[in-house]
């Protein structure tokens, strides 16, 4: 098994005395070996959010009911008792509602709303006895895709470009909407991190960051309790440092729903155990309509993939998917309507933030005004006109054709025996804080060229580091399976992870005294 | 869309000519239903202020509708109940706009693919008047809550108990020409969502309301321009509304004038409709199917169950009083208006004239409970009751007169009938004797009048009268006629 590989003796002496270098596997097999207790494997953690505000990755840290949690965990271990994620200290998207733990979307205008209920994939985490470190940052209703239009702030990636023999001194983002996420993976504050994917959040930071992440098939995850951006595209997923800790969040997160219609009552495999299975023979689809996307660096990354897996013994057959290059225009048209109409229910009326006004429609209006940042009132504007009478046939009736195209060449992709699809995760690796879309926002939307196909046809796609760019920066490929088949896509994803050569996550130069 | 011929007798006299009222009306019905449409929160009618709201009604962060399958299952039966095709793929939709009482800002309702679609009903208007009033569709949506303004002087409060209740919206067809015909189509309407049980009809508190559009043109013409008028809450004011509102129209046509297409409300008070928006005002709801549920699916056979199991309706009712009791249309209608009357004077009517106890249930017992404004189910006088005043009159123990006596101390005391008559001595006098008695001493004190009476038969009635009194009304009316004629010859 894997971990055995990478955790050999020497190195398990320096991990268990920071155990925040533990995957999450190995810390979950170090609590049940009892090398290590849930409150040590807390506490690091807990030390190490604190210690890196400076990336802004948490938007509310609860420390003490993490250390709690893991004081149960111990004693549930102690019994005999441990759960499958006993004692496993996770970060969770601040998209999630948490019960009595403030939930903002990274929007003023939720102000301090506190849930009175947890949303189901986080309470699945806790059922198999994992704990909360805290809220992630995000963009602001996981619209975003730099983490830059938080109204809590931008969130720094742990990662910092190359210059010299040292570093650039230029804040490098952590891809959005899931950046705190991500940064706090690849930072070591979390083992995991719960995120949401509507047109690449997760695969986008996984790629950024150097981590694993993966967007299931939708259905396969439950969407209640976790803030609606575009309903028909939005799954919960988990960022994760390997492959194999993505597989066991998800087993555990997954599953059927009687509160979400939308999510499919088909049993869960174990995930985990399609880790390190043979890809002998598996069918691997190449895209020709991804080539034009990205950069030269990235595209040579994509076929360094294809051979990493032709050695592995996949098979690799050039496919078709010529309606790709209609996905991102239709995406952003069916993305803001459903937005427009989703985000109606912030009005100042029954929580969150309420600006005085003359009467009911000019305190909506403050509200509004104040309460939502610039990129949510643009996609508020642009859902709001795609649905108006006489645009609807012209953009959300065509955008809904597409996408059904788009699905049918996934389809008939399959049919052909196609397995699963290759591509790059970004046309590039991570940008500065800054450089992209302050002038013209499809700039920044540009990015989830090659993940917003899957959310449109629904299915599920995984994010894998492949290596670093010549800046420095991680880069990412993207593997898309069949609907519900996600256990082929961690089979090929562990192939991949194998073959790569090993991220060696950031040093913490972050860290600043307590 | 013309589907009625011009009927003169519908029409209104007006300065340049006569006008024809054209109406459409889309009812809103709750349904009945202990939960919410897409919530599991309680659906019952009152309780405090925002004490059946679940966290789907208010709309929390992250919150998704699951359908209830009952409401779906009672706009089914409903549909089959209008003799609707039902749809067995229908979408749901959101209409989006912005109001304090409506917290998801937006209903969940259907738009382009409803759950039922055309069908009719049948409207007796009149004893012989009978129309046919197409259904367009019907649909099921989310009801809103409720703006309250006069708590305080500087806010405005929301109620949310109703917020998420399901409605099911019937459209008709605009084949309504009268205030009269409407009133009959909704109180039709209102029985066959009671028989069904899919809506409890209750317009005073809501139940029931209903969105009436009103154009006029002159016979023959085109359909004129339509102003509906919003939230209509009862049949009378229904009828009113259509009313004033074809009055303002001709009023305006007459004129020279155009009718603007806007929303309007009648205000019973003043006894007018009044703008509430125009159609430059509209909304434009922004619809699109509902992100968070799928199609509503189901079978062919998954209906047949619920046709299986739907009761008797009333036209069927209607026409089986009509063909077994061999009642006039017009009665047997009336008698079914209500699943409890029929079921009434079913129980009254087994085994005896069925005609005769119409006639008493629908003349003397409807009478006296409208009069008293109480319902069938609360009636002081049971079927038995009157079977058993029918059964005495038929075997001629009592006459009708006494009979009415009889209903009415039941009504009042309660008791078998039976039994009072034996108590109260009201048994009919049938024994020859004791009326010649009687007759025999008024013919001995009226000389004269026995004298004119040979000269002018009808002064016969006077007599009956007398021996009538002098029997205490007891006598056998048919006897004393009898007796009479032979006694003074005429």
């Amino acid at each position: 098994m894997k971990h055995e590989k990478t955790l050999g003796s020497n190195e398990r002496n320096a991990f268990m005395s920071d155990p925040t270098h533990l995957s999450l596997a190995e810390a979950r097999d170090a609590l049940v070996s009892k090398k290590l207790s849930a409150v040590e494997l807390t506490r690091a953690h807990v030390e190490a959010i604190e210690k890196a505000r400076a990336l802004n990755a948490f938007i509310t840290e609860t420390p003490e009911p993490a250390l709690a949690a893991a004081r149960d965990s111990d004693a549930r271990i102690a019994r005999g008792e441990a759960r499958p994620l006993e004692g496993l200290p996770l970060g969770i998207k601040d998209l999630y509602c948490t019960k009595g733990v403030r939930t903002t979307a990274g929007s003023r205008i939720l102000d301090d709303f506190t849930p009175t209920y947890e949303s189901t994939v986080s309470a699945n985490l806790w059922r198999d006895g994992a704990l909360m470190l805290g809220k992630l940052n995000l963009d602001e209703f996981a619209m975003g895709s730099s983490n830059e239009t938080s109204a809590f702030g931008p969130v720094v990636s742990p990662w910092r470009r190359k210059k010299g023999e040292g570093f650039d001194e230029a804040r490098i983002v952590p891809g959005g909407s899931s950046g705190g996420s991500s940064a706090a993976v690849a930072a070591r504050l979390a083992l995991g991190a719960t995120a949401t994917d509507t047109g690449g959040s997760i695969r986008q930071p996984a790629a950024f960051t150097g981590t694993v992440g993966i967007k299931p098939t939708y259905g396969r995850c439950s969407r209640w309790g976790i803030v609606a951006f575009a309903s028909s595209l939005d799954q919960a997923g988990p960022i994760t440092r390997t492959v194999r800790d993505a597989a066991i969040m998800l087993r555990s997160m997954a599953g059927h729903d009687p509160k979400d219609t939308t999510s499919v009552d088909a049993p869960v495999p174990d995930y985990e155990a399609a880790v390190g299975a043979s890809v002998k023979g598996r069918r691997i689809g190449i895209p020709k309509e991804y080539r034009i996307g990205g950069g030269a660096e990235i595209n040579a990354l994509w076929d360094q993939g294809v051979a990493w897996l032709r050695d592995a013994g996949a098979e690799i057959v050039e496919i078709s998917l010529p309606h790709t290059r209609y996905a991102l225009p239709a995406y952003y048209i069916i993305a803001p309507a459903e937005a427009s109409s989703n985000l109606a229910r912030y009005d100042g009326v029954r929580y969150g933030l309420r600006e005085k006004g003359r009467d009911i429609v000019d305190m909506f209006e403050k509200t509004r005004a104040k309460g939502f940042g610039a990129e949510v009132r643009r996609r508020v504007m642009i859902g709001a006109y795609v649905l108006s009478h006489g645009y609807y046939d012209a953009y959300y009736v065509r955008a809904q054709k597409i996408r059904s195209l788009i699905k049918r060449d996934f389809d008939e992709a399959f049919a052909a025996g196609v397995d699963a699809v290759l591509t790059p995760a970004t046309p590039s690796t991570a940008f500065a804080q800054g450089e992209k879309g302050a002038a013209d926002p499809v700039e920044m939307y540009l990015n989830d060229i090659f993940t917003v196909t899957v959310n449109m046809a629904g299915l599920p796609g995984i994010a894998v580091p492949g290596g670093l760019g010549a800046d420095g920066l991680p880069l990412g490929l993207q593997l898309i399976g069949r609907p519900f088949d996600e256990a082929t896509l961690f089979s090929l994803a562990a192939a991949l992870e194998s073959a790569a050569p090993k991220i060696e996550f950031p040093q913490p130069w972050w860290t600043k005294a307590k | 869309m013309n589907t009625r011929e011009t009927q003169p007798s519908k029409l209104i006299k007006g300065a340049t000519g006569d006008w024809e009222v054209v109406v459409g009306m889309e009812i809103h019905a709750q349904v009945t239903s202990k939960a919410k449409l897409f919530s599991g929160a309680s659906a019952e009618y009152g309780g405090e202020p925002n004490n059946h709201v679940s966290l789907v009604d208010a709309a929390m962060p992250g919150m998704l509708p699951v359908i209830n399958e009952e409401c779906v299952k009672q706009a089914i039966r409903t549909g089959l109940g209008l003799q609707a095709k039902i749809n067995l793929r229908s979408v749901f939709d959101r209409k989006n706009y912005f109001y304090p009482d409506l917290p998801q800002g937006y209903q969940i309702s259907q738009y382009k693919h409803p759950i039922v679609g055309e069908g009719e009903v049948i409207v007796d208007v009149t004893p012989t008047e009978r129309i046919t009033v197409g259904i367009e569709r019907l649909h099921l949506e989310q009801d809103a809550g409720k703006s309250i303004h006069d708590l305080s002087a500087t806010e405005s409060h929301v109620d949310l108990n109703r917020s998420g209740v399901a409605l099911m919206e019937i459209v008709s067809k605009p084949d309504i020409r009268s205030a009269e015909e409407a009133r009959a189509y909704v109180s039709k309407l209102r029985t066959i969502l009671r028989y069904i049980g899919s809506c409890d009809g209750n317009m005073e508190q809501g139940s029931l309301r209903a969105d009436v559009n009103v154009s006029v043109r002159k016979p023959g013409a085109p359909f004129g321009t339509r102003c509906e008028i919003k939230n209509v809450n009862s049949i009378r004011f229904i009828g009113q509304a259509i009313e004033v509102e074809a009055r303002r129209q001709i009023g305006i046509l007459e004129d020279g004038g155009a009718i603007a297409q806007e929303t309007r409300l009648f205000d019973p008070g003043k006894g007018e409709t009044r703008s509430m928006r125009s159609k430059e005002e509209a909304h434009d709801y922004r619809y699109f199917p509902d992100p968070d549920l799928l199609p509503l699916e189901f079978d062919q056979p998954y209906v047949d169950a619920l046709k299986a199991e739907l009761p008797e309706l009333p036209d069927d009712k209607r026409a089986r009083f009509v063909a077994d009791y061999g009642l006039p249309p017009y009665d047997a209608g009336v008698l079914v208006a209500e699943r409890a009357s029929a079921d009434f004077f079913e129980e009254a009517a087994k085994g005896r004239d069925a005609k005769l106890v119409a006639n008493w249930v629908i003349n003397e017992l409807f009478g006296r409970l409208n009069k008293e404004g109480l319902d069938i189910t609360r009636s002081p006088v049971s079927a038995q009751a009157i079977g058993a005043i029918v059964d005495l009159i038929s075997e001629g123990v009592i006459s009708g007169k006494i009979g009415k006596d009889v209903f009415e101390i039941v009504w009042r005391e309660g008791g078998d009938p039976r039994a009072i008559v034996e108590t109260r001595g009201l048994k009919q006098v049938t024994d020859t004797g004791a009326i010649e008695k009687a007759i025999d001493e008024i013919i001995a004190a009226n000389p004269d009048k026995v004298a004119q009476a040979k000269a002018k038969p009808t002064m016969l009635g006077w007599f009956v009268g007398q021996v009538m009194k002098a029997t205490g009304g007891k006598a056998n009316p048919q006897a004393v006629n009898e007796l009479l004629k032979s006694r003074l010859g005429v």
